[in-house]
């Protein structure tokens, strides 16, 4: 069932991030600013890139590595994304059918090209963002994310959220199980408005009692924070090093030295 | 529909980020001036139910196929517009980071499409449509209009910001005819939905459904929300008008009698290549990528004038850029009239 | 020595609709007591529970915890004195972190972060769960999260403490760990529960609910040893305290 293994997934990626690892260590706010610099640079390129986008798959490869993260899993989350993007890059061999390379005897139109592109694209922001959570866990996220200007009612709903996903997915299953047990097949409207309507009405009764249990312990309406972090050197160092190279990355046709450096090395 | 990172180009994901976050910061404080307390757990609670009532499909009836509750207008009819807003961004926010659905850089564009339009523009449709107190067929129908309004919208977010970026391949007319169908359908499933949850709920907790409280509150939002229909309309129409007609257009344009379809509208191509020119500051796919061609290595053929894509990206990124500047703006304008139009 | 008391004199409270979930009730509790609110469900229990915190009001009647009658001023000083245990323990631990739900109590009441952590660490010890501090409540056994929630209100360092079922939904093991730590608590207990096994190991004194009123009062021995009373309010004796499975005598 889908809803069951999404659940499954989510605990184990949190599970990663409690992991050790110099990675780990570092402050959330230089893995939350190179991970977004690495999509910015990436997604900029034009809908033809292929070659250029190749090197910068270095970046989630060291970060798994470097953190001793689970390949297969990981693999297996990032793969997710490639159904979805086959199917919104589908399009661009129908509307782009100039010949703009001939490779082998083969002719590859625009189409095609940047339709791997738009794969190549896909696996690279999905492997940022998830080995972002996986060495830094989404508490620290909100908290990173928080220090650098998300508004604190935003900060507060995001950790409940998280609290609460598990809880309310762990009795949505409760309540569907019961339902297949008795036969029900596919849901209908009426029936799905019902279910989510009674999901909903304890939802609704149990914030009472988490309002009970705050306002008992003397909840003011502000949520404290704790010891903040200091960037330190290793963070400096992280976000100068990584944002350097995807800006070298981005601007400097990386693979055609190497091509050249090759093809020189053979001659 | 979730806008995706590998579709995205920074410059429109930036700017959708820039909306989004300004939105977020006005909701924000709007909520903690209001400093209701028992909304904090409601809210993340909501949040939690939301992302589960996600997770559970229910049949399509007639297709065969499954859907799921989008819940932007549910979450406006039982929290507001600005606390329903913050609960759909926080739910996106973990899917993104999670599930990597859509992504982090789709993520301003995803808010807006999904979190703001249902929010700030479906809402005070249905507040209008349904009224204090309505029966069950009254919610269904006003649920169903705003859902349709809101996802029709979204559609049309989703088809600029696309087509924008320059990274899809698909036209913008063919695009929009495939979404804005579709997505018709999704909306009158989302407002059956809506309804039903909302019915249920009545039924069971009244207590629990806000009292409405008609106020010009809703009728500026009302307002925005037809001028902001009216604008996408006028924005695709504008663009079938401008564009080299190509295939599906083609026949489109046809029908709406443009006159001469072999000559090349010069005047409007010069036009529409001066303001590229202007708009220069964007990284713009459609420049470079006509240089490229020019000095292609491989020697691929040199296209025709008419029918090169980068023209057309060329010629579309204007108008499609003015489209959705426009439409940025004019909800900008509601915004800002309804912040004045508020009681405080 | 007095802030430890407990005391409900003519607490009476309608809701809405018209259903009376108390009616009359009066008691007092002294300092060091540990009493238990036993009755059937629907008896008015957790409502009572609820006024004790202050998070309800009474339609009439009135609430004093230590001789502080609790009203709107008194309440954020009753709140630190009497610390409440709801009985799902998920709705009481919110935040993200065991360590962070623990420290909501004390960084409510304003102390420098030196103190909010000694606080954490001495509650979370005495619960014996300090090695689970950075884990979020969802790893927890159901176990490991009633004692994080009961570290959540010890970090207050209330006088009195009030507990919703507290057994309910333990496993027996963990179930025998909680009473254990519950009987080694100084503090004035309020505890409501249907484990009457519990109430028999822990709670010297009973208090009887029935559609909101008080049926009796009095040392819990003396409260199990009336079975027309317990049949009346829909109660029945400890397991302990009634025949033997195997061989069928009766013990009392």
């Amino acid at each position: 069932m889908t809803r069951v293994a999404g659940l499954l997934d989510f605990r184990r990626l949190d599970l990663l991030a409690t992991g050790d690892s110099s990675l780990h260590r570092l402050d959330p706010r230089a893995k939350v600013i190179v991970t977004l610099v690495f999509i910015i640079c990436a997604m900029s390129f034009d809908r033809y890139a292929v070659a250029p986008l190749i090197p910068f798959f270095v970046f989630p490869i060291a970060v798994i590595a470097t953190a001793r993260l689970p390949i297969a899993f990981l693999s297996r989350k990032v793969a997710l994304v490639l159904p979805v993007a086959l199917l919104i890059a589908l399009p661009n061999p129908w509307f782009d059918r100039e010949v703009l390379l001939q490779l082998a005897g083969l002719e590859f139109s625009g189409g095609w090209i940047s339709l791997l592109s738009i794969m190549l694209r896909s696996l690279l922001a999905a492997a940022a963002a998830i080995a972002l959570v996986a060495v830094t866990g989404f508490p620290a996220i909100c908290a990173a994310l928080g220090r650098m200007g998300m508004p604190r009612p935003l900060a507060v709903q995001l950790l409940f959220l998280y609290r609460y996903m598990t809880v309310l997915g762990e009795e949505a299953v409760r309540m569907t199980v019961a339902r297949e047990q008795r036969g029900g097949g596919p849901l209908s409207i009426r029936l799905y408005g019902a279910l989510v309507g009674r999901l909903l009405l304890r939802t609704w009764d149990r914030a009472e009692r988490i309002y009970l249990a705050m306002c008992a312990r003397g909840f003011t309406g502000d949520f404290g924070s704790g010891q903040p972090s200091r960037l330190g050197r290793p963070d400096i160092a992280y976000v100068a090093g990584w944002c350097g190279l995807f800006l070298l990355l981005r601007t400097q046709d990386v693979t055609q030295w190497l091509g050249a450096a090759v093809l020189g090395a053979l001659r | 529909m979730h806008m995706a990172d590998a579709l995205l180009s920074p410059a429109v994901g930036g700017t959708m980020w820039a909306a989004t976050a300004v939105a977020v910061a006005h909701c924000s404080r709007r909520l903690r001036i209001e400093a209701d307390d028992r909304r904090v757990p409601l809210m993340g609670v909501l949040g939690a139910f939301l992302f589960t009532a996600q997770m559970i499909n229910f049949s399509i009836p007639g297709t065969g196929s499954s859907g799921h509750l989008g819940g932007g207008l549910l979450l406006a009819i039982l929290l507001g517009p600005h606390a329903a807003f913050l609960v759909v961004a926080s739910v996106l926010i973990v899917q993104a980071l999670f599930f990597a659905d859509g992504g982090l850089l789709a993520l301003g564009c995803n808010i807006f499409n999904l979190g703001f339009l249902p929010a700030f523009l479906g809402y005070p449709l249905y507040r209008r449509l349904a009224g204090r107190e309505p029966g069950t067929a009254r919610a269904t129908t006003a649920a169903i209009t705003a859902a349709v309004v809101s996802l029709q919208l979204g559609a049309v977010a989703v088809v600029l910001q696309t087509v924008a970026s320059g990274i899809s391949a698909l036209p913008l007319g063919t695009f929009a005819l495939f979404m804005l169908p579709v997505h018709l359908a999704i909306g009158i499933v989302e407002g059956l939905v809506t309804a039903a949850v909302v019915v249920f709920v009545r039924a069971t907790r009244p207590d629990i459904l806000p009292a409405a409280t008609p106020s010009n509150r809703s009728v500026t939002g009302v307002a925005v929300s037809f001028a902001a229909v009216a604008l996408a309309l006028g924005g695709i129409g504008a663009w079938f008008a401008s564009a080299n007609p190509d295939g599906l257009e083609w026949s489109i344009a046809r029908i709406t009698g443009a006159d001469d379809l072999d000559s090349p509208p010069t005047t409007l191509h010069a036009r529409s290549a001066e303001l590229q020119r202007r708009v220069a500051v964007l990284p713009d796919y459609g420049f470079r990528r006509d240089e490229g061609r020019d000095a292609s290595p491989e020697g691929a053929p040199a296209a025709s004038n008419l029918h090169r894509p980068g023209d057309r990206l060329g010629t579309s990124l204007a108008g499609v850029l003015g489209g959705a500047g426009a439409l940025f703006l004019a909800l900008l304008v509601g915004f800002v009239l309804r912040r004045k139009a508020q009681p405080t | 020595m007095s802030h430890h008391l407990v005391e409900a004199r003519g607490l009476s409270h309608v809701y809405a609709d018209g259903t009376v979930a108390l009616a009359d009730v009066s008691f007092r509790i002294t300092h060091g007591e540990s009493v238990a609110i036993i009755g059937a469900n629907g008896a008015g229990k957790s409502t009572l529970l609820m006024h004790l915190n202050g998070h309800l009001s009474p339609t009439s009647g009135e609430v004093r915890i230590g001789e502080t009658p609790l009203t709107k001023e008194t309440l954020p000083a009753i709140r630190r004195t009497v610390g409440l245990v709801l009985q799902d323990p998920d709705d009481q631990l919110f935040m993200p972190t065991v360590y962070d739900d623990v420290a909501f109590g004390p960084r409510n009441q304003s102390l420098p972060e030196v103190e909010v952590g000694r606080r954490v660490q001495a509650a979370l010890e005495r619960v014996g769960i300090w090695h689970v501090r950075g884990k979020p409540p969802y790893r927890l056994s159901g176990g490991e999260k009633k004692r994080a929630a009961i570290a959540g209100v010890l970090a207050m360092a209330p006088d009195i403490l009030v507990m919703d079922e507290p057994t309910s939904g333990l496993d027996p093991y963990a179930r025998r760990q909680l009473i254990g730590l519950l009987g080694e608590f100084r503090h004035t207990r309020v505890f409501t529960s249907h484990d009457l096994d519990m109430v028999l190991d822990l709670c010297p004194r009973t208090i009887v609910l029935l559609e909101g009123a008080v049926m009796a009062d009095g040392s819990t021995q003396d409260v199990f040893a009336d079975d027309a009373l317990l049949s009346r309010c829909r109660l029945e004796r400890p397991l302990a305290l009634q025949a033997c499975p195997v061989c069928g005598t009766k013990r009392f």
